[in-house]
């Protein structure tokens, strides 16, 4: 049975970790209203974007001058699952989900007979891939020492995935990341960017709307050319800052939980602590009384 | 379709990471891999590939210019939107501060010891005074 001093201590040491959650809790808060409002501010670009390059991808779909990113190798044979999460943990099942939503992917792949390659970003999600899809993985990148998410490393990922799918390593490319619903909701998804997709009922409003017959600058093979990585890393971007917003959204609700869980805890213990100081306190009295008697 | 009314059209520059402007002007010049092109409201629609540059923005008496590094710009009668790799607003800049950048990266030049990163360093070193000459 433990002594009341046991009790003092554990209640002092949840206390102390209660403290500490609570901090973390408020630290999340506060950078995911920034992380919210980086997000929101790549929309207007990540949007514009994928108007105009639905516009012009219309007016070039089946035709063999195609770019490349747009008709894809041809093949369907291999695989890119790039992973994107969070760098830091404590942030309930957030990087789970995500690595759980690519596994079923590899999986899905894989039974399909397709080779997989996987590349991850952000050392949660490597180091719980590791363990299950080791050997398909092509690399890792790190984010660890940055301290604020840009282009500049939107560029980095999709840098890479070009590289590879020009040298012919890789047929189609997918992104997994989390997608940003709500403070308290984030959903993984998978998207695919190589060969990009693009709605083209979107499209036919918008030409409809403008009828406007463009003129081309050099040509719009050129064009879509240039456009085509750009709207890729701005694919990326709004996915990576979509992510990292998730990422506080869910620290701050594990941290919550966490900060409420502890309360409950020294609740218990306190109980249990005055519980035993009474039952102390009866037996010395029974023990007094006993004796006076037997004077 | 395009309000006749008005001279003006609307003009909007966006980068990844930002809008960073939105709102009516009078014309916009654009510098344009084919040579650089001033839009006005009712210009064709066009769609070009744009070179690093100043895009100059003129809004009744006033000019302002905005460093951009790249992008392709989207005309339609109505108005132009440029999608840029990355841009500066040269008015918000502070001038002390790009030139002591200007010569943190010349030193980096002297001490680049790989091509890439003599490269990287000169390509930075030529933004950086793009926009202290335009500023």
């Amino acid at each position: 049975m433990a002594s009341l001093k046991d009790f003092r201590t554990r209640i002092a040491s949840v206390k102390s970790t209660q403290k500490i959650t609570k901090a973390l809790q408020m630290v999340a808060a506060s950078k995911l209203r920034r992380a919210q409002q980086a997000a929101e501010a790549a929309r207007p670009y990540s949007e514009k974007i994928a108007g105009t390059v639905a516009n012009l991808a219309a007016s070039v779909q089946g035709s063999a001058s195609a770019p490349k990113l747009l008709r894809g190798s041809g093949k369907d044979e291999v695989h890119l699952v790039v992973v994107a999460t969070s760098e830091r943990g404590l942030c309930g099942g957030f990087n789970t989900n995500i690595v759980k939503k690519s596994r079923e992917l590899v999986a899905d792949l894989l039974a399909q007979g397709k080779q997989v390659k996987i590349l991850t970003v952000g050392k949660k999600g490597r180091d719980q891939l590791k363990r299950f899809y080791g050997e398909l993985s092509i690399g890792h990148i790190d984010f660890s020492s940055v301290r604020t998410i840009g282009a500049a490393q939107s560029k980095e990922v999709a840098d890479k995935m070009t590289s590879v799918f020009e040298a012919g390593e890789i047929d189609v490319a997918h992104f997994v990341y989390s997608k940003f619903r709500s403070v308290i909701s984030q959903i993984p998804t998978v998207q695919q960017l190589i060969p990009v997709k693009v709605d083209l009922t979107e499209a036919e409003a918008k030409n409809d709307a403008n009828s406007g017959v463009y003129e081309y600058e050099p040509s719009e093979e050129t064009i879509l050319e240039a456009l085509l990585p750009r709207y890729l890393n701005s694919q990326i971007l709004r996915g990576l800052l979509e992510n990292n917003a998730g990422f506080y959204g869910a620290q701050m609700g594990a941290m919550d939980n966490a900060t409420r869980n502890a309360g409950d805890l020294i609740k218990k213990l306190t109980l249990q602590m005055n519980r035993k100081r009474q039952a102390m306190i009866t037996t010395e009295l029974t023990e007094i009384i006993a004796g006076a008697q037997a004077v | 379709m395009a309000n006749v009314d008005t001279d003006k059209m609307h003009f909007s520059l966006v980068s990844p990471e930002r809008e960073l402007f939105s709102g009516d002007v009078d014309q916009v010049v654009v510098p344009a891999e084919s040579g650089e092109f001033g839009a006005l409201k009712l210009h064709a629609a066009t769609m070009s590939v744009i070179k690093k540059g100043i895009i100059k923005i003129f809004e009744g008496n006033t000019e302002s210019k905005m460093y951009i590094g790249g992008g392709i710009a989207d005309v339609t009668p109505d108005g132009v939107t440029i999608l840029a790799e990355d841009a500066v607003d040269l008015k918000s800049i502070d001038k002390d501060a790009v030139a002591a950048e200007i010569k943190n990266a010349q030193e980096d030049l002297r001490d680049a010891k790989t091509d890439a990163d003599k490269a990287s360093t000169s390509e930075k070193l030529e933004r950086l005074e793009t926009i202290l000459a335009n500023a």
